[in-house]
């Protein structure tokens, strides 16, 4: 039997507003596992705290409880939530790769540039990484004028490709994905689909944030449900924040 | 990556200090002062490490003692106690064991500084190539000709106009005087840069500018950096971990983008809450 390359159990998120005193629940009890060349689906209702499972992995956010056991390119398997900073940085910046909603880059930077940064970190000659990154832009139909300025003024289609093709150029071993195909029209997010398709067949794990159906029935190898956290009777206002106002 | 940098519990106490400073001031206290000998606590109990190449992040509001750890750190000051073990491929250096003239060494070839104040950094009496010129001269570069050549490519890498080389830098827009400070620091390659809020009091667009400059001088040369900054935005783009500072304590640290996104400690969520 193969062994998950990630595999997560009993974890949990909640948020501690000392200011307004408040303890707000996001995820509970999440348990899943991925696996090389797969594709884990992640679905739920808004509030359900599937974004913050991906950024808890990621460690944008710092897990409450549970494990998430992650086994590296040497076979080492490590706990995600104890890691210390520089294992996650350095992780992050060779085999973990996600793909957030926003587009979060350098000001300033031309596309091409961007995108090319995960193969840079990795040590590929900028010219190299630059051809790379063109490639892939092409794949994923962004105009080519488009690529010599920054994406701050892009449209949030054009973004959404953006950050793919950032995600994607490097071929991480595990890939986060945060509902990839939101903002675009329905024939880039056909060549979306056929790219995820194509990475997974190369062997990438993928967790994927994914709300309509059908891509969850065509690209998910495995779904995993989350409900949103029950609500604790004593505290009736935990529950009237979403968590979204930390996204 | 390799660590070049270990700091262990440093402390800076202005005043004679008592045997109640530290229990009397701090985060809980809601001051930095002894109430009972009236010395300041400027930092306690700082640790942290630095690797090859690392952008890190001193955030925290006025007097929460950023600046006073680069400037123990560089020398400026001596510290109360606490340790500090600078890295080389084959020495290791305990940094407040070092004879004077050891740290001057350190200070002068593998240190590099950038104050927000220009007049901490420059010599307004020379020319900005002769604050160079300085510093190679305090490196054992003693030709003419080879410091003219090093000041120019210096000057010309942070953008500073060579036709104005031999003018003072008091003659500077503050922009300028930054990018004079950023090249004289660069002098001697070092692999250690201290940033003091270097950006502070700048025009927008030549903020913007300055902090491009100093992400692709730490990818070209791999320089290790410590960043001192209240602003938040300037934490976001430089660097990739991130101390926060309270009344002279660290109350918390972390990867940048968790310290900002998902804040642990009481005053760390207002200060993100309240950026602009």
């Amino acid at each position: 039997m193969k062994s998950p390359i990630l595999r997560i159990e009993g974890f949990g998120k909640h948020f501690t507003l000392h200011e307004q005193n408040k303890r707000i629940p996001s995820s509970h009890n999440v348990n899943l596992e991925v696996y090389a060349g797969e594709l884990t689906a992640l679905i739920g209702p808004t509030g359900a705290g599937k974004s913050s499972v991906l950024k808890g992995i990621y460690r944008t956010y710092l897990p409450s409880a549970g494990k998430i056991l992650y086994r590296d390119k040497h076979g080492v398997e490590v706990d995600l939530a104890q890691a210390d900073e520089y294992r996650m940085l350095q992780l992050r910046h060779e085999e973990i790769g996600f793909v957030t909603q926003f587009l979060f880059c350098l000001p300033r930077q031309s596309t091409l540039d961007v995108v090319a940064h995960p193969l840079v970190v990795r040590g590929m000659s900028r010219e190299a990484a630059r051809e790379k990154a063109a490639e892939m832009l092409a794949s994923l139909n962004l105009p080519e004028r488009l690529w010599s300025i920054s994406p701050a003024t892009f449209s949030g289609g054009e973004k959404q490709r953006v950050n793919l093709a950032r995600g994607l150029v490097a071929r991480p071993r595990l890939l986060l994905l945060d509902e990839p195909t939101a903002s675009l029209d329905p024939v880039t997010a056909e060549r979306v689909i056929t790219l995820i398709e194509q990475i997974k067949a190369e062997g990438v794990a993928m967790l994927a944030i994914f709300h309509h159906p059908e891509l969850t029935q065509r690209l998910g190898d495995r779904v995993v449900a989350l409900t949103p956290p029950p609500v604790a009777s004593k505290q009736p206002d935990m529950n009237e924040q979403k968590v979204e106002v930390f996204a | 990556m390799r660590k070049i940098l270990e700091v262990s519990n440093l402390s800076k106490i202005y005043g004679k200090g008592c045997p109640r400073c530290i229990e009397s001031t701090g985060p809980e206290a809601d001051t930095n002062m002894c109430p009972h000998c009236g010395s300041v606590v400027a930092i306690h109990d700082v640790s942290f490490d630095l690797h090859e190449g690392e952008i890190l992040g001193l955030m925290g509001e006025s007097g929460s003692g950023k600046s006073t750890v680069v400037k123990n750190l560089y020398f400026d000051q001596t510290p109360t106690s606490g340790e500090a073990r600078f890295f080389e491929e084959d020495t290791t250096h305990e940094m407040f064991n070092l004879n004077a003239a050891q740290q001057r060494r350190l200070r002068n070839q593998r240190f590099g500084m950038v104050y927000q104040n220009p007049h901490l950094g420059l010599n307004f009496g020379i020319s900005s190539g002769g604050n160079i010129a300085e510093r190679l001269l305090m490196n054992d570069v003693s030709h003419y000709g080879e410091i003219r050549e090093r000041a120019k490519e210096l000057l010309s890498r942070t953008e500073v106009l060579l036709s104005r080389m031999d003018e003072s830098p008091a003659a500077f827009s503050g922009g300028m005087q930054q990018r004079v400070q950023i090249a004289k620091a660069l002098a001697t390659n070092p692999p250690l840069l201290y940033l003091d809020e270097v950006t502070t009091g700048l025009d927008l667009s030549v903020q913007a500018r300055i902090l491009d400059l100093i992400l692709e001088i730490q990818q070209e040369r791999n320089t290790a950096m410590i960043v001192v900054t209240h602003d938040l935005g300037v934490i976001r783009l430089l660097t990739g971990r991130a101390l926060v500072m309270k009344y002279g304590r660290v109350i918390e640290s972390g990867l940048t983008d968790q310290i900002l996104e998902d804040p642990q400690h009481a005053y760390t969520q207002r200060l993100v809450a309240s950026a602009l």
